[in-house]
């Protein structure tokens, strides 16, 4: 077990592309980090710069206080899960897992020691004899699982893991993958273009985009103070609903001709200043009546079963909101929505940055 | 889906296709009936359309006795065309599988130039070069040898662009799995590549064996000693100028010894021979 | 299209490459490169030494009326051998591809002949239409039809045809069939749908979904004659009655063999290999028209 570093790591391909533009993360010893961001991203590319499948074009990796730049896969004490699960076909789940040991010289009773409380613990010990390709998806992953577990390395590597599963297996699986890295308590990396997931795995949340980091924090951070638009819109499900809006006087911004508190904005904008104003669809709420608040105008209802996705228009933007099935009467064409002022986030029109009050933020924004 | 069978649509399809087999059939079931019939009957022209009764003299002469014309037996035969067609077989496939390897799961200087090298090979086969291959197999004592037969034939661009081809679709992660499990480019190599490419090598064998086995114009250059013909050779020296000396019905047995092996082959090994045969083609 | 994780070993690719790259070099390049040097050298009476003529041979090849007669003679040979052996395989398949019972045992029945040594199949076919004890030869003679390919020319070349298309109907065959099943069942039903009866919904959707096949057989096929009829006509003809059967590759064999001729066999040779070539390109080029397809 280990403290993963990544130091201003970059990624320059042959034809000049930079798929990673100076990442710099520290994971804490025993920690979960997850790698969020929509595809080309360079997430995938950063956890395999980890992992010694890419060299890195500069910058540092460090497991524990080793630099492992320039060190094979094999001599790096990590295991890793992918996407396709790379089991080998032609080889027992057995084979599949004690393979790793056996590479390494580790005893014969030591490795089916270990097998045996792989297969135990991710609950495969009736498939052990079998090929990979007897196996359902679900089981195929808990060998790739087994196979990492295994080893007992410092750092865990996940390539989009679950991807291949559907979505009911992929809700437990993730659930177990939580239990198990908690359980033995191995620092880990995982890679996901899926925000729920994401969020439900990680204590370290890293957000990238384009190469670059985005956003680091706990989920719950970067779900309630999204320092970017682009993180505003890719964490949280529906997404942000990103509006129009005019600076005012008073930490206040105007969005579809109502004037709304913005608990967050940063003070010295100048009126007039033209923003993006972010909201995210569970967090406006129906104004009581004679409240007065922005007009929300309703096209169409989405039943989602608990609650429904009322999508319609903020003077010019198009809004969804969330709401308890039935909140609103059936042919309802318009509802006034109050916004609590700490969820009202105004961003940077421009580079899309968090226009945000604390005053290292506030400066650059000016 | 729904069509109106008329008897005439029901048995067209099986009429044609039996009208096939006899036709594709008839030339061989002919000889096997040549060869069971004595010299005279063949001779005068009267050899009827079913088996006669000299089967066994026939093939036990053809396979261990010479004959009045001082013929080597086939049994010898058979055997140089069984240590031809593996020697080719197997060499083609050892040297395409670990040169195709080095192309694929290497990075290294004249790599590019080192496959265009052997992809080229594609377009110049023996029968464009014959005499200069002569002449070197010549210069390197290798006539009349094993060796002088097989080795110039087994360098084959076919194989190794077909080990390429598979190689592709084995997915990276296996190597990287690998790569993180410990294991070297030759472990790699030897515990999961050759494990994967099993049915290939099995099909590819069985398409190289019928290769080797029906070669003729470069056993017919470089082998002047008797006992180093292989059968397809051999029959043909059979087939003597003056038709009154061939004895035909020792060549039609020499003919069915010499197409059995590979004939076996194909039907036993049919999915094999259909997979490797469509896959060296793509 | 390549590897995302290869391994950076110096000197190892190298030895896996070796075996192949030696004997490349030795038996095809030096070979090859052979028979272009002595094709512009011509050699003394006593074969000791050569002297460079720079195109003389290849002159005096196109100035030679059997080199045209030869490349006649392998023109008709591939297209006869070509639409004969397809069109008997393309009848074939398309019965054996109708969902009828026994379709498996008719493809076994079908494919073993591939098996068959060209030589062999030279012998089988001589063996039946020999004209004084061939069971069809004396029969033809019967019918009175004067049949001899010993003495005459055409029906020399008419034999050593339908050999090599006997010998060619499996792997056509095979291929057809491939091409017959892979194309969508779905197509034909909404051809179907659409009130296609089957002899039209076989001409506007089933052979132009198959003419990727039919363009590689053409060309995989006349390479088949080029080169692997060898055997054949050695075996029938010896390329006669009066070079009546003498393909290219055959005269080569024969003008290097008899006549000592090294330079203008060579200079054959190297005519032999621009063909390949141009045959191969077309290939190629129809390779990569699959793929983008």
């Amino acid at each position: 077990m280990a403290v993963v570093t990544l130091k201003d790591v970059r990624k320059v391909y042959a034809g000049g592309v930079e798929a990673v533009k100076g990442v710099s993360i520290d994971i804490p010893d025993g920690g979960f980090c997850v790698l969020v961001g929509p595809s080309g991203c360079g997430k995938s590319t950063l956890l395999r710069m980890v992992a010694g499948l890419e060299t890195i074009s500069s910058g540092e990796v460090a497991i524990g206080d080793r630099v492992v730049n320039d060190i094979e896969p094999a001599e790096r004490d990590i295991a890793m899960v992918f996407q396709n699960y790379a089991l080998y076909p032609h080889m027992s789940v057995y084979d599949n897992i004690a393979y790793g040991l056996r590479n390494r010289k580790t005893p014969k009773d030591e490795i089916d020691r270990r097998v045996q409380e792989a297969a135990r613990i991710l609950a495969i010990e009736p498939f052990l004899q079998r090929k990979p390709r007897a196996l359902s998806g679900g089981q195929r992953q808990r060998v790739a699982m087994g196979r990492a577990i295994v080893r007992k390395p410092q750092v865990f590597l996940f390539d989009e893991p679950l991807s291949n599963l559907d979505a009911k297996l992929r809700v437990q699986m993730r659930v177990e993958i939580k239990k198990l890295q908690r359980a033995l308590g191995v620092t880990s990396i995982y890679v996901t273009h899926d925000q729920v997931e994401a969020m439900t795995l990680s204590d370290k949340l890293v957000v990238m985009s384009g190469g670059q980091v985005e956003q680091v924090g706990t989920p719950t951070e970067v779900y309630r103070r999204p320092e970017t638009r682009f993180v505003a819109t890719f964490i949280g499900s529906p997404p942000m609903n990103i509006l129009p809006g005019v600076v005012e006087t008073d930490g206040r911004v105007s969005v579809g001709g109502q004037s709304l508190a913005a608990a967050d904005m940063a003070t010295d904008l100048k009126p007039g200043l033209a923003v993006d104003v972010g909201i995210r669809p569970e967090e406006a709420e129906i104004a009581a009546p004679g409240v007065a608040g922005c007009a929300f105008a309703i096209d169409f209802v989405e039943e989602l079963g608990a609650t429904e996705l009322l999508h319609g228009t903020i003077g010019e933007g198009a809004f969804v909101l969330q709401v308890p099935t039935g909140s609103v009467p059936n042919g309802t064409k318009q509802v006034a929505l109050t916004i609590a002022p700490n969820c009202v986030h105004v961003f940077d029109r421009e580079t899309g940055k968090r226009l945000s009050r604390r005053p290292a933020e506030a400066s650059k924004a000016a | 889906m729904v069509e109106r069978r008329t008897w005439f649509s029901t048995f067209l399809p099986h009429f044609i296709l039996i009208m096939g087999v006899l036709i594709v059939a008839f030339p061989v079931y002919v000889a096997f009936v040549g060869s069971s019939w004595d010299a005279g009957t063949i001779a005068n022209g009267t050899m009827p359309l079913y088996p006669g009764k000299f089967l066994v003299e026939n093939y036990s002469r053809a396979l261990l006795a010479g004959n009045a014309t001082a013929r080597e037996p086939v049994g010898p035969m058979l055997l140089n065309s069984f240590i031809m067609a593996i020697i080719i077989a197997v060499g083609k496939i050892a040297i395409s599988i670990i040169s195709a390897y080095a192309v694929v799961y290497f990075r290294f200087p004249l790599r590019q130039s080192a496959f265009w090298l052997i992809f080229i090979t594609l377009m110049l086969p023996v029968e464009v070069r014959i005499y200069p291959t002569y002449k070197i197999v010549a210069d390197l004592g290798m006539l009349d040898t094993y060796a002088g037969l097989a080795v110039p034939l087994i360098a084959s661009a076919t194989a190794t662009l077909l080990f390429r081809q598979f190689f592709m679709t084995i997915p990276d992660e296996l190597v990287e799995a690998s790569k993180i499990d410990g294991a070297g480019p030759m472990k790699f190599f030897v515990d999961t590549v050759l494990p994967l490419s099993i049915t290939t090598i099995a099909a590819l064998f069985v398409i190289q064996f019928i290769y080797g086995w029906n070669q003729y114009l470069w056993p017919l250059l470089i082998t002047t000693r008797e006992n180093m013909q292989t059968i397809v050779i051999g029959i043909k020296k059979m087939l003597v100028t003056q038709d009154a000396l061939t004895e035909w019905q020792l060549a039609m047995a020499t003919a069915v010894l010499a197409m059995l092996p590979p004939v076996l082959v194909v039907l036993l090994m049919q999915k094999l021979f259909v997979r490797g045969l469509v896959e060296t083609e793509k | 299209m390549e590897k995302r994780s290869v391994y950076t070993n110096k000197l190892l690719p190298y030895l896996l490459l070796a075996p192949q790259l030696v004997i490349t070099l030795v038996f095809f390049y030096w070979p090859a490169s052979q028979a272009v040097w002595m094709s512009f050298r011509i050699e003394d009476a006593f074969g000791i030494s050569t002297e460079f003529v720079g195109f003389e041979n290849y002159v005096t090849l196109f100035g030679q009326r059997s080199y045209y007669e030869s490349m006649w003679t392998t023109l008709v040979f591939s297209l006869a051998v070509t639409i004969l052996a397809m069109s008997f395989s393309l009848l074939l398949a398309v019965m054996a591809d109708k969902q009828i019972r026994g379709g498996s045992v008719y493809r076994t029945l079908l494919i073993w002949p591939y098996a068959v040594a060209p030589a062999i199949a030279g012998v089988l076919w001589l063996f039946m239409f020999q004209p004084s004890l061939g069971m069809i030869g004396r029969g033809l003679i019967a019918a009175g039809v004067p049949w001899n390919p010993m003495l005459n020319g055409d029906h020399a070349l008419l034999l050593v045809i339908l050999a090599a298309a006997w010998k060619q109907i499996s792997y056509n065959f095979l291929f057809f069939l491939a091409g017959l099943q892979s194309i969508p069942k779905s197509l034909i039903e909404a051809a179907a749908i659409d009130g296609a009866k089957p002899a039209r919904r076989f001409w506007t959707i089933i052979f132009p979904m198959l003419s990727p096949t039919t363009f590689f057989l053409l060309v995989v096929n006349i390479v088949y004659v080029f080169f692997d009829t060898f055997g054949i006509i050695d075996a029938i003809t010896h390329g006669g009655p009066a070079k009546a059967t003498e393909t290219l590759v055959f005269k080569v064999y024969s003008d290097g063999r008899l006549g000592g001729d090294l330079g203008g066999s060579a200079a054959q040779s190297v005519v032999l290999m621009v063909i390949v070539i141009a045959l191969t390109a077309i290939q190629f080029r129809y390779v990569e028209r699959k793929v983008t397809y």
